[in-house]
């Protein structure tokens, strides 16, 4: 017998899986690149410390991706090139992630639903066939934990703080919960990579994620918005307006002064 | 954020390494011990400082007055005989 064919079916075209990386990484560029904003504005000088830690464990992550996708590039290619040359419909993170630093509320709010969502894909990451992919989760599964421990314990703080904390936080979660069901959208590169055992299939993560996540929300006296209607979009580089501002802020250094290193 | 201003004050210690004491570290304000544990994570050990972080609420620590310093610690200035250097020890006593 042959089965050629079967093998054919299980390995991963190399477009396809720079794609599926690309899901992944940009979350945390674009996350990264938010957090990178409040740098100096946090509400506190502890809490801003922590913001920029955070924004720095979601960089080295990027990193370790956008090497990979540089070295599987035909063409040569550096992580930099990867971050701050692309074009915004070529960037593949998901619309909550862009979403703007209104107050500590949202910023603390948009960590928290993506954080819970992060945890869970790295953990089923690590057992990736790609054992890039596989490293980088596995390093990525401690830092990530922290995030959501410190996302949850501010989610908990602020819905169950004061009454302007309250009502501001749910008024964050009530905007921002439209955007997590993008998160569970499995596009043709996520699909294909799944099928190659490379891939996670985020599709089996939305009920474990809206329970855990309803469970916090109630924890902190939240109200579990009951919204039908959710955005999408940014996983196939339809962006929200928030995407340019950041890309250009991102990107000035870059395309002023072509090649420059710090 | 007007509450932040009535956040107490919290005295962090960092044991470096296993096998050393924890060592004050310096100060930070949070709301309760769990926050002030976490940011003293973040504020104090994100140079790979430490693995272990007490905290402690600065009200509870009792410390000695300056204005004092005089009867507390001038009487042990004259009396060297205190340090253990006056002992002859055998040369086989190594790293004393």
């Amino acid at each position: 017998m042959n089965f050629t064919h079967l093998r054919e079916k299980n390995k991963m075209n190399t477009e396809t899986l720079k794609d599926y990386i690309l899901e992944i990484a940009d979350n945390s560029l674009i996350l990264g690149q938010r957090f990178g904003e409040l740098c100096g504005h946090g509400p506190s000088l502890e809490t801003d410390i922590a913001l920029t830690n955070m924004s720095l464990d979601l960089f080295g992550q990027v990193r370790s991706y956008y090497q990979y996708i540089a070295q599987l590039s035909e063409e040569e290619k550096t992580e930099d090139d990867i971050a701050f040359l692309r074009l915004e419909r070529d960037y593949k993170n998901v619309l909550l992630v862009e979403q703007p630093n209104t107050d500590f509320g949202y910023v603390i709010t948009r960590q928290y639903f993506f954080d819970v969502f992060h945890l869970m894909l790295m953990q089923q990451l690590q057992y990736s066939k790609d054992e890039t992919l596989s490293a980088i989760a596995k390093k990525g599964i401690k830092e990530v934990s922290y995030h959501k421990r410190f996302s949850g314990d501010w989610l908990k703080r602020l819905g169950d703080g004061t009454k302007e904390s309250h009502e501001r936080v749910q008024k964050a979660v009530n905007d921002l919960w439209p955007y997590t069901n993008e998160l569970f959208e499995m596009t043709e590169a996520a699909t294909a990579a799944t099928e190659a055992g490379v891939g996670v299939d985020a599709g089996q993560l939305k009920e474990p994620y809206y329970k855990e996540v309803s469970e916090l929300l109630k924890e902190a006296t939240l109200e579990v918005p009951e919204s039908k209607y959710f955005h999408k979009g940014g996983k196939q580089g339809v962006h929200t307006e928030h995407m340019g501002y950041i890309l250009s802020d991102m990107q000035f250094m870059q395309r002023t002064y072509p090649g420059m290193k710090w | 954020m007007s509450e932040k201003k009535n956040w107490p004050l919290w005295e962090i210690f960092v044991r470096s390494k296993n096998g050393l004491e924890h060592r004050h570290f310096g100060s930070l304000h949070a709301a309760d011990a769990d926050m002030a544990m976490e940011n003293a994570r973040d504020v104090y050990t994100r140079r790979n400082e430490g693995v272990s972080i007490w905290v402690v609420e600065s009200k509870h620590i009792t410390a000695s007055n300056p204005e004092e310093n005089g009867e507390f610690f001038e009487p042990a200035a004259d009396k060297v005989y205190r340090h253990p250097t006056f002992y002859e020890l055998p040369d086989e006593l190594k790293h004393m």
